[in-house]
């Protein structure tokens, strides 16, 4: 791609120009998020197939619906909502995961789990390579329900505000905010069966 | 008196720092006594920075040429 020229002009331009179906200022649009776009999607989906089809389903369909954008909010923004609804509509196609809905009124109550109380070292991660690291992160991710899992995702990880999040997945903002709650403390939960200090160890059988 | 739900219900926003200063020296003064609490606040704002601190991985070559190729095609047959 011959992308060098436009990649200091702002985000603004370039979708005024994509807009006018201008394909060098579009392409260079996705080369600024394709990145983040496929790391989402691999977090919401957990596969990396069908975070592919999602990165060009998000792709095409920003292009498609270039004109819709209203330019009220970030570009980023539109399209991370464009991505996590593709996301979902994988996950709600199969089977194990039959009812994922953006709209749908899941449980926020505050009646949180917090089973396992035990201290960590200051940098417990240290212990495990990076691979392992890896392992136990995305795996503590996937065990989130999707809807969770996309708001941590979103907020701990793509650093979006309470604001954008709750824009890019259509929620209110105290339901971004219970439901970022909720993973954070679930995650806690998962990963201090890893990261605990050692000594401390009255949960050694899980 | 803050019970420790209180303290639960307002963790994420501790950790991130979206409070004012009289409910923070609450909930601070609550982590002073409770140790439970203050195992839970430290171990989640581990938990957060790990995640954060997360390599950023490239995209891979072999995805990226397929999403150009996929909008390349796109973009022609818009055009016509």
């Amino acid at each position: 791609m011959a992308v060098s020229s436009l990649a200091g002009i702002d985000e603004f331009q370039l979708v005024e120009q994509a807009r006018k179906r201008d394909a060098t200022a579009f392409n260079e649009l996705v080369r600024r998020y394709e990145g983040k776009i496929f790391r989402l999607a691999q977090h919401v989906t957990q596969n990396r197939e069908d975070a592919e089809d999602v990165l060009q389903e998000t792709f095409l369909k920003a292009y498609e619906h270039l004109d819709q954008f209203k330019g009220d909010s970030k570009f980023y923004t539109w399209i991370v909502r464009i991505a996590v609804n593709q996301a979902l509509m994988k996950l709600r196609r199969r089977k194990t995961d039959k009812s994922v809905s953006l709209d749908e009124t899941i449980d926020t109550g505050e009646d949180t789990v917090t089973r396992e109380v035990a201290a960590w070292d200051e940098n417990p991660e240290q212990r495990f390579s990076r691979e392992e690291l890896g392992g136990i992160l995305d795996s503590a991710i996937e065990g989130l329900e999707p809807l969770y899992r996309s708001v941590f995702v979103l907020r701990d990880i793509e650093e979006l505000s309470t604001e954008e999040t709750a824009e890019a997945l259509g929620l209110s903002i105290p339901a971004v905010k219970s439901r970022l709650l909720r993973a954070r403390l679930q995650l806690r939960e998962k990963l201090t069966r890893f990261f605990k200090r050692k000594g401390d160890d009255a949960f050694a059988y899980m | 008196m803050l019970t420790c739900k209180d303290f639960l219900h307002e963790l994420s926003e501790y950790l991130d720092e979206t409070i004012d200063a009289e409910l923070r020296a609450k909930l601070e003064r609550h982590i002073t006594e409770c140790p439970n609490c203050w195992v839970i606040a430290d171990t989640t704002r581990k938990t957060i920075k790990i995640y954060k601190g997360m390599e950023q991985c490239q995209i891979p070559a072999d995805v990226e040429s397929r999403l150009m190729k996929a909008l390349e095609k796109k973009i022609a047959a818009k055009s016509h």
